[in-house]
This record gives C-alpha cells, structure tokens and sequence, in this order.
C-alpha cells in the first residue's frame, strides 16, 4: 500500500507531465526516497500511471539505480570503468569488501551499507571514484576509504 | 594561435557556478536580447550554418544542417521539441560535467536561443542522474532564468513562449543514444528506435524534435553573439574550441578548453603534463571508450573532425583515455567490452549475444585460459557486430578498441595465450 504521502507526492509529479507514464521514471524515484527501494507497490503505481503492472516492472528494472530489492541505508557505488580500473578500482574494491566483510552487490548484515560497483561515474580525472549518497569521492586510496568509512559508520 | 577560451573563460577558479548576475556581468544573456531582440529565426538558423559548428556529441553531425531538417513552424505548427542531451555516460567523458557545473546558464542561454531559432515551444535537459552537483545547479539557473522571464510565457515581450525542464535519468548509458533518450522521455523502455523516420520530423511523441549535445549548444550564444567568421578563426584547423579531456596514468587529469584541431600530442605533453613519474606512454584511446587506440607514431594528429580518420580513429568526444606501459592492454580492453556488454540494452540479437561473448573470451585470456583460436574468434566479432548490422552504434563503437587492440597490442594477446597468464599480474 502506498503511504498518503507517496500518493500526494505522485499525483504532484504526474500533474508536472504530459502524461503518467511520463511521470514513470520520476514517480519509481519517489517511492525509491521513502522506502530505499522500490517494493512490490509497483501494482497501485501502475495503476495510478494508466500503465500495466509489467510495463512499470520493465522500466524499474531497466534503470541501474532503480532498486527492486532492498539495499542499505548507504549505497557505495564504485565506478568499474576503464580509468578507474587503471587507476586501481581493483585494490579499492578488495579493500571495502575486506573492511565491510560483503561482496559486490550485497548489503552489511546492519543494513548500513550496500556497495555496488557502477559504470562510468563522469569523474575519470579523479580516478578511482566512488559516490555515496549526494557525496563525490576521488583519487581514493585505501586510507581515504577508512576515513569516509568512519564517517558514515555512526 | 587565438587563446580565447568562450566556453570556459568566465568560470571561476574555486569551481563554483556563476549566478546569473555574475553571468550577465561576464556577457551572459547578450547574445539571447540580440537574438529575440533583433534577429528572425531564419537568421540564427542561417549564421549557425554559416559557422560549420559540428555536434558534440561524438558523431560531429553539422548542427545547422541537422537544424534545417525541422519543418517550418507555418507547415507544423507545435508542440515542437528540444531536447539537450547530458546523459554523458561514455567511460573517459567529463566535459558536459565540467560545463555544467561550472556555468549552467550559458547552457541555457543556447537553449533559449536555438529554441527560438527552431520556434519550439518546450525545451528539455536530459541529465544523468550521478551528476547532482550540475542537477541542483540548473535547477537554480533555470530558477532565475524563469525570474527573470528569459523563460517562460511571452520572453520578455516578444510573444516567444518556452517552458525548459530538466529529467534527470536514472542510468543506463543507452539512453544517451538520442532515439532511446525519446522513449525515455515518454516513460517507455528506453531502446533505440528504427530511422527514418529522423527525430527532426517525428521526434517526442511524434513531434518534430531536435537533439543536441550539451557541448553544442553551450557554443550557439557565442556564435550568435560574435558570428560565423570569429567561430571559424577560433579553431586550429576546424571552427571553434574543443573541451578535451584526459585521464589515466598522466600527471595532470583534467579538461581544457582548447582549438579544435589541437594536436594530440600537445594534449598528452602540455595541458595533461605528460605521463606521471614511473610511467611510459604506449597508446591513447582519443575521444572516449569507443574509438580507436592511437599510438606514439600517430600523435602529431590535429584532434579534429576529420583527421584522426587518417588513423583509423575519431575524435569521439575528446576523451583522452592514457594507457601506460604498466597496465595490461588485454586487461584494459576486457574491462570497456564489460561496460559495452552490461550497458547493452537488449533490442538486437548480435549486441545482445556477441557482446557477452567477446567479454568472455577476452576474460578467459586475461585469465591465462585463452586458446590459440581466440583472436580468430574476436576479429570475427569485431566484423559480426560491426556498422550495419546492428540497431544502434553501440555495439560498432564498442568493436573500435577492440579491434586496433588486436592490431597495435597482437603480441600481448599472444603472449597471454601462450604463458597461460596475465604477464603483467
Ligand atoms: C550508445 C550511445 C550513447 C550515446 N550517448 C550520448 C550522450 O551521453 N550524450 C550525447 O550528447 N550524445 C550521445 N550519443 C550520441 C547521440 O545519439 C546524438 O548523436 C547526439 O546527442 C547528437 O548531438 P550533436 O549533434 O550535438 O552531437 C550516444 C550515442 C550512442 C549510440
Ligand atoms: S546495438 Fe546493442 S544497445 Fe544498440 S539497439 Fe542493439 S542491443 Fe541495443
Ligand atoms: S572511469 Fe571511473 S569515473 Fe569514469
């Protein structure tokens, strides 16, 4: 069940298109920011966008950064393209793994973090680069991963 | 040789954005009172053309040519489109980053410009949705632009109306290709969509539509405001600036704004510093992820339109991607078929098998599990999935490495084969 909230917010966002299925991307979004990600809910969003249920699940799972199962309160998205993995992507990802006891892709059992490596972030010249949140990380090195680590960890 | 930078001259140091007072006191806004003020959209239309600006967006189509491909107003009449692509998801490429962030109005003032030029009755930005910083910065820039009715209904009292919205995506390098972005405007699933018929007479919602690159229209203000004959004289060898950038193991990553045609070695010795201390050059990918290597013979090249050609390469984006002597070029090359092979959106049958393929196999190498077979196989592919025989340039662009890898680095292919390992692991 949608929240009054999510509905309010979402008949707002399907006012501000042409349509409701105009309005798809930034409605998945909406119900992405209040629960982390986007549950099984898809039925009545799909009913408010005058779409089918498997129209909506084919665009939620389109995007990268639609999330159909959940993640942690933190996504780490570690960029894994060409100038990063130059520039040592590899040793960054063993040393979170390492630090967070997780793979790629999966979530610290306190639901804090969930890293996932991701294409290109467009922060080559910074390389290696990460995103966290609405915060920006380059030229990492496995003391700087500690420190942003500790930061986020209360 | 002009050093004059248009785009980014006006930037600040510390890296944040100009407001739009800031903007205006820098010039800012000049070209659109002059355009809206004083000048048909014929007019615009025609000293764009006369300007031989070329596309930005990598594949360097005329922007006045594309342009005159939109029906006159009188013969369709609205809703008509505009739409400025800032997906930019290419691996390598930064610069739309750098102009957005930097100064969000001067992208803007192009929009309003060309939108009049084409009288097109709604504008959009479609951004990548990892860019927050330039996200929260146009939001504000279109703010004032709004406040100060340089948007909106009836601009100033000149009777031209335009609503400018961003979409900000939610990732998938495909929807950069500019069929794919439409569909994903129109909350479909974002795959290319058979040409003809060509966006410019059924774009968005079957209107006529006209895409460009962000890079392009940043450039239109300029034009409009100093003309033709000064856009031709920025250049070394075509008109206008180029933001190049550069990144890998050289001292200095980063963008500049520079003549078009400046040579690439110029790029890679000057403005990158050169290779960072420890490292050699051995090859230069030169204009993002899918264009050709280039090598130490071919770096006096103009990075311009047309004569890396001469190379096998392109100009792309202007992404310099450095590969150095320690890095495995089997390797580099495994990763960007890996990003191609995940970014693939499916629609068509050699991308959407052939490019798993490729990675595989190019894993299996990298690995020390290769066969001697293998090249064979990966030269096959670089034909299978070459141009013409799949729905959009994704896949084409993806074979461009790999295919002057399996030329220029044959030995280290081999050698893989042969030690059954990495030799640089
Ligand atoms: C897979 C793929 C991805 C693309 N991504 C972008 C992009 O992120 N930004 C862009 O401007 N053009 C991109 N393009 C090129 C666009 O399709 C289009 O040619 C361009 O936006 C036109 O602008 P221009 O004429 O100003 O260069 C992409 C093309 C392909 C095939
Ligand atoms: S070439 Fe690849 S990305 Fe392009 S339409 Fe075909 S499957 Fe999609
Ligand atoms: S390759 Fe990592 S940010 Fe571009």
């Amino acid at each position: 069940m949608l929240t009054e909230e999510e509905k309010t917010e979402i008949m707002s966002a399907i006012r501000h298109h042409e349509s409701g299925r105009a309005a798809c991307v930034d409605v998945l979004k909406i119900v992405q920011r209040h629960r982390g990600w986007v549950s099984d809910e898809i039925h009545d969003i799909a009913g408010l966008l005058d779409m089918t249920t498997e129209e909506v699940d084919g665009l939620a799972t389109f995007y990268s950064f639609i999330f159909r199962k959940p993640v942690g309160k933190h996504m780490i998205l570690i960029c894994d393209s060409v100038c990063c993995w130059t520039m040592g992507y590899e040793v960054m990802r063993e040393h979170l793994t390492a630090r967070l006891g997780i793979r790629p892709g999966e979530t610290t059992g306190d639901g804090q973090f969930t890293l996932l490596p991701v294409s290109c972030l467009g922060l080559c010249d910074a390389a290696p680069a990460m995103i966290i949140g609405d915060e920006v990380f380059g030229n990492l090195t496995t003391e700087k991963i500690d420190a942003i680590l500790e930061r986020y960890a209360d | 040789m002009t050093t004059e930078r248009p785009l980014t001259g006006s930037m600040k140091l510390n890296g944040e954005p100009l407001d739009i007072r800031e903007y205006e006191k820098a010039g800012g806004y000049q070209a659109f009172r002059k355009a809206l003020g004083s000048m048909t959209p014929a007019e615009i239309q025609s000293v764009v053309k006369d300007s031989g600006l070329r596309g930005r967006g990598g594949a360097g189509f005329p922007t006045g040519q594309k342009w005159s491909f939109m029906p006159a107003v009188d013969t369709v009449p609205g809703p008509r489109y505009l739409i400025a692509n800032a997906d930019e998801m290419e691996p390598g490429t930064f610069k739309d980053r750098v102009l957005i962030e930097g100064n969000p109005h001067q992208l803007i003032e192009g929009i309003i410009i060309s939108a009049y030029a084409l009288q097109v009755d709604r504008a959009y930005i479609f951004l990548r949705c990892d860019y927050r910083r330039g996200a929260m910065r146009l939001l504000r820039a279109l703010e004032e632009a709004y406040a100060a009715n340089y948007a909106g209904k009836n601009i100033l009292g000149s009777g031209f109306t335009l609503d400018i919205r961003l979409h900000v995506s939610a990732g998938r390098y495909i929807c950069g290709e500019e069929t794919a972005l439409l569909n994903a405007l129109e909350g479909r699933r974002p795959v290319p969509r058979a040409k003809p018929p060509h966006p410019q007479t059924c774009g968005l919602w079957g209107r006529p539509t006209v895409i460009n690159n962000t890079e392009t229209f940043c450039n239109i203000p300029h034009i409009v405001d100093k003309g033709a004959a000064w856009f031709k004289g920025l250049g070394l060898t075509e008109g206008g600036t180029k933001i190049y950038t550069a990144s890998g193991r050289v001292k200095r990553p980063g963008a500049w704004e520079l003549p078009l045609g400046t040579p690439l070695r110029d790029l890679l010795n000057e403005h990158a510093g050169g290779m960072a201390d420890g490292y050699s050059f051995r090859a230069v990918i030169p204009g993002g992820a899918s264009t050709d290597f280039l090598l130490e013979e071919h770096l006096d090249v103009n990075m311009d339109f047309t004569a890396p050609q001469k190379f096998g390469s392109r100009l792309g984006t202007g992404g310099l991607i450095v590969l150095d002597d320690r890095t495995c070029p089997v390797g580099l090359v495994s990763n960007l078929i890996h990003f191609f092979s995940r970014e693939s959106c499916g629609w068509c049958t050699p991308c959407r098998e052939g490019l798993p393929w490729v990675a595989k196999t190019l894993q299996a190498i990298e690995d020390g599990e290769g066969r001697p077979e293998d090249i064979g196989i990966l030269e096959g592919h670089t034909r299978l999935l070459g141009p013409g025989n799949t729905f959009c340039f994704l896949a084409p662009g993806a074979m461009e490495p790999l295919q002057s890898a399996l030329t220029y680095f044959r030995d280290d292919f081999e050698r893989h084969i042969r030690e059954k390992r990495c030799p640089w692991r």
